[in-house]
């Protein structure tokens, strides 16, 4: 896979005192340069749990993602925020190689979890181990107990009595457990669209992701189940890496400890949450979050 | 043109095509209502129990039934299943969910070839195959023509049907680390099912009253034809011979075995009608 040593052309360059906290612009930069950087943003304690190095993405010849470097630390909410089209969902779609589903995509460039290359490993393992929430929720036509155990199915490997136990388990860490407990047998069509949707959190948690993607998991919900779910996540963060793509930015605030902002594919500015919207270091992240466009 | 004018222009080309299509609309409903009363007054009514039960009568005695032309169709129409629907349903789920473009585009334009070849040609084809070789007309001969008759619509049936299933279900099966057959097996086949089903019931319908490529591949017989390697009755075919003939009472019975013929291709339609009302329901929530 040909990867990227040079920056693209117009892609940000951090200034001097920002580079501490900008890996936009780290294509470039040393690796050892780079990890002293993010030590620096991610702080005492906080591991790196995924790694992506001047990642490309091509649609056909129309190219969607520009050189995006960053990093995903362990067991945090990371959102990522952008005008719709800038590619935050397609560069979600690329670290659970979820992509590949799509004829006519392609990928330059480096993505690492935990120091493995993903384009190394077996898909179908990327996939159990980064576990993704769609926009649409999209439970199976299958019993509520059966969405949950689907994944534990393919896995193989755990008798009855442990894939009830696990189901049980993703359900409660779901927050929905109390209210389906009594009709687990039922089809999983006969719950709320919010139910659906934690529904499909606790399928993808009942695998024990290490990651768990969220792609605009609110989109479709009320403000009531909204905040059902963003309770949730943080609950999860404990112990899971929660990426999370939002158009909402309120809901960026409230939920994430990393911020990034992606604009026409690229990512503009990545920091703490806090230092993104209360004192971007870039014009166009503050014209976003102070809603002069996009 | 004042807007009276215009108005009353346009009301009355509204008045022509209303009657018109509703007229052919009359007419469509009319043709199988007229149909199905016929068959009922001239075929009911000769019903009885012996026509399902007692073998076919010799020239000049009244009575009898068509008992082993009932069980020679069912007989041919499970062959045909057996043989049309496995590689329908496979070669529909090549054609949505491997299939590459220019290699699947000729399978489909084959298919509908496959599907427009008339039912005498396929008649042969099975006559030369299989009844030239075995030396004589057979059951089996029978259900391989009706099952190469049914593959073409059990193919691009499965093949639509799957198509149907939602992407985001495709996804989340994917999304869990399920490989792409286990996805096909397990979410997206059992997703589509009642619509294959469906499909694979109308197709049954369909050949059921295929008579043309059982007259040189099953043949005929006035007796019980045992096995699948002896000539064998069927409806269609027992129809063709009985109301050919010029004898009083065979036309009667013909008209009895067409009421059956229909009552039962009207029974597999209306319950497959049914089956894809209830998954569309269940679908909407």
């Amino acid at each position: 896979m040909p990867r990227l040593t040079t920056p693209m052309p117009g892609s940000p360059k951090p200034s001097e005192e920002l580079a501490g906290s900008s890996p936009a612009g780290d294509a470039a930069a040393p690796v050892t340069v780079q990890g002293a950087a993010s030590a620096e943003l991610f702080g005492p304690g906080v591991e790196e749990k995924m790694r992506i190095t001047g990642l490309n993405f091509f649609y056909d010849k129309s190219q969607a993602l520009y050189d995006v470097s960053l990093r995903i630390p362990t067991n945090h909410v990371t959102a990522f925020i952008g005008p719709s089209g800038c590619g935050k969902s397609t560069f979600l779609r690329t670290l659970n190689r979820m992509f590949e589903t799509v004829k006519g995509t392609r990928v330059e460039g480096d993505v690492r979890l935990d120091g493995e290359d993903i384009f190394d490993l077996d898909v179908t393992s990327v996939r159990r181990r980064v576990g993704m929430v769609f926009q649409k929720s999209n439970p199976f036509p299958k019993s509520i107990f059966d969405n949950v155990a689907y994944g534990l199915r393919v896995n193989g490997g755990l008798s009855r009595a442990q894939v009830a136990e696990r189901v049980e388990r993703s359900l409660v860490r779901a927050a929905l457990w109390d209210e389906v407990k009594h009709k687990l047998h039922e089809s999983a069509y006969g719950l709320s669209g919010g139910q659906q949707q934690r529904l499909c959190i606790a399928r993808a948690l009942a695998v024990d992701p290490e990651v768990l993607l969220l792609d605009e998991p609110c989109s479709a919900l009320d403000p009531i189940a909204t905040a059902k779910i963003e309770e949730l996540l943080l609950g999860l963060a404990d112990s899971c890496t929660i990426v999370i793509v939002t158009h909402n930015m309120q809901q960026a605030a409230r939920v994430s400890d990393y911020t990034g902002f992606f604009l026409m594919g690229k990512l503009v500015e990545f920091d703490r949450t806090e230092q993104i919207f209360q004192a971007p270091a870039r014009k166009e992240t503050e014209d976003y979050i102070t809603g002069r466009f996009g | 043109m004042t807007s009276a004018g215009r108005r009353r222009r346009r009301d009355a080309v509204n008045n022509v095509m209303l009657t018109l299509t509703g007229l052919s609309t009359l007419l469509i409903c009319g043709l199988l209502f007229f149909v199905l009363g016929y068959l009922f007054l001239k075929g009911a009514s000769t019903l009885d129990w012996a026509f399902f039960t007692e073998l076919p009568k010799p020239v000049g005695e009244t009575g009898g039934g068509m008992a082993n032309a009932i069980v020679g169709s069912a007989k041919m129409l499970a062959l045909a299943t057996a043989i049309g629907v496995p590689i329908g349903f496979l070669g529909g789920v090549y054609l949505a969910e491997y299939g590459q473009k220019g290699f699947a585009f000729v399978v489909q334009y084959l298919t509908d070839l496959l599907n427009g070849v008339p039912s005498i040609v396929i008649g042969i084809f099975a006559y030369t195959v299989v009844v030239l070789r075995m030396h004589h007309f057979s059951t089996l001969a029978g259900g391989v023509a009706l099952g190469i008759m049914m593959i073409p619509i059990a193919v691009r049936s499965t093949e639509e049907f799957l198509h149907a299933v939602p992407r985001g279900l495709r996804e989340g099966a994917l999304a869990l680390g399920a490989p792409k057959w286990r996805m096909l097996a397990t979410v997206v086949v059992p997703a589509a099912k009642q619509g294959i089903i469906t499909g694979i019931m109308l197709d049954l319908a369909r050949v059921a009253g295929e008579t043309a490529p059982l007259l040189f591949t099953s043949f005929g017989n006035q007796f019980w034809s045992p096995g699948f390697n002896q000539p064998a009755a069927s409806l269609p075919a027992m129809i063709f011979k009985y109301a050919t003939s010029p004898y009083a009472d065979w036309h009667r019975q013909a008209f009895a075995a067409g009421f059956v013929l229909l009552m039962l291709i009207l029974t597999i339609n209306v319950s497959a009608r049914l089956i894809l009302s209830r998954s569309r329901l269940s679908r909407a929530r």
